[in-house]
């Protein structure tokens, strides 16, 4: 399943159908990550644009690629855009594979390729002002490591 | 006829998510080119191309990429997921 959406989600309702999905006995290992909106430095919300006719096809290919290359049984993904408060759960990858390397390397694979290949773009609203949020040249050499 | 889509910061400077452009471009550069000189706007958006990502027809490319029979053109800045 993927999902790019605005709404709110529960993370343990989700992470509990994932896991009953994965009903055969291949899966020994599942893996779930969150990315949640951090309240540092003065941050009243988070506002995440998307191209919407871009996003859901990105995503579908990055998926694709971790399945393919770490024989992930499984993967999931929800993104969010709008506005989000501190605190609120921004997005989830959800792996499954036989054993716990391959869930993790695909989770990770996917959050790099999420950070940096999907067509979102954040910007931070503080009490005096509101900016976009810089990529960081750091997350180009997260990528890297996948070449 | 092509539309071209902007995002995030590029959005706000050039004052609009979408337009139409007849153009006779052959490459996302010359396409750019003409772009940079409808107005003041459009030349500040694109006056650091290290600074701009472009996709044509929804896929990821550079600034060499022919435009051949692309439909769609956006320009954003690199990307913030995750």
């Amino acid at each position: 399943m993927i999902s790019v959406q605005s709404a709110a989600f529960d993370l343990g309702d989700i992470s509990n159908r994932f896991t009953a999905a994965q009903s055969g006995a291949e899966a020994g290992a599942i893996v779930t990550f969150s990315g949640v909106v951090r309240g540092d430095g003065g941050l009243i919300a988070l506002e995440i644009e998307h191209y919407p006719a871009m996003t859901l096809p990105a995503i579908e290919d990055m998926v694709s690629a971790a399945r393919a290359r770490f024989g992930l049984l499984d993967a999931w993904v929800i993104h969010r855009y709008g506005r989000l408060a501190v605190g609120e759960t921004i997005m989830m990858v959800a792996t499954s594979a036989p054993h716990r390397k391959d869930a993790f390397a695909g989770a990770e694979f996917l959050m790099d390729y999420l950070k940096s290949r999907a067509p979102f773009w954040k910007k931070e609203h503080l009490a005096d002002g509101a900016a976009w949020v810089a990529a960081k040249v750091s997350d180009e050499a997260e990528l890297a490591r996948w070449d | 006829m092509i539309t071209v889509v902007y995002f995030a910061w590029l959005r706000e400077r050039i004052g609009t998510g979408r337009e139409q452009i007849e153009t006779q471009a052959e490459t996302v550069a010359q396409l750019v080119a003409e772009l940079s000189s409808i107005d003041s706007y459009h030349a500040a958006a694109f006056a650091d191309l290290r600074a701009v990502r472009v996709a044509v027809d929804q896929v990821l490319t550079d600034f060499d990429a022919p435009l051949a029979a692309a439909k769609e053109v956006a320009f954003f800045p690199p990307m913030t997921g995750g």
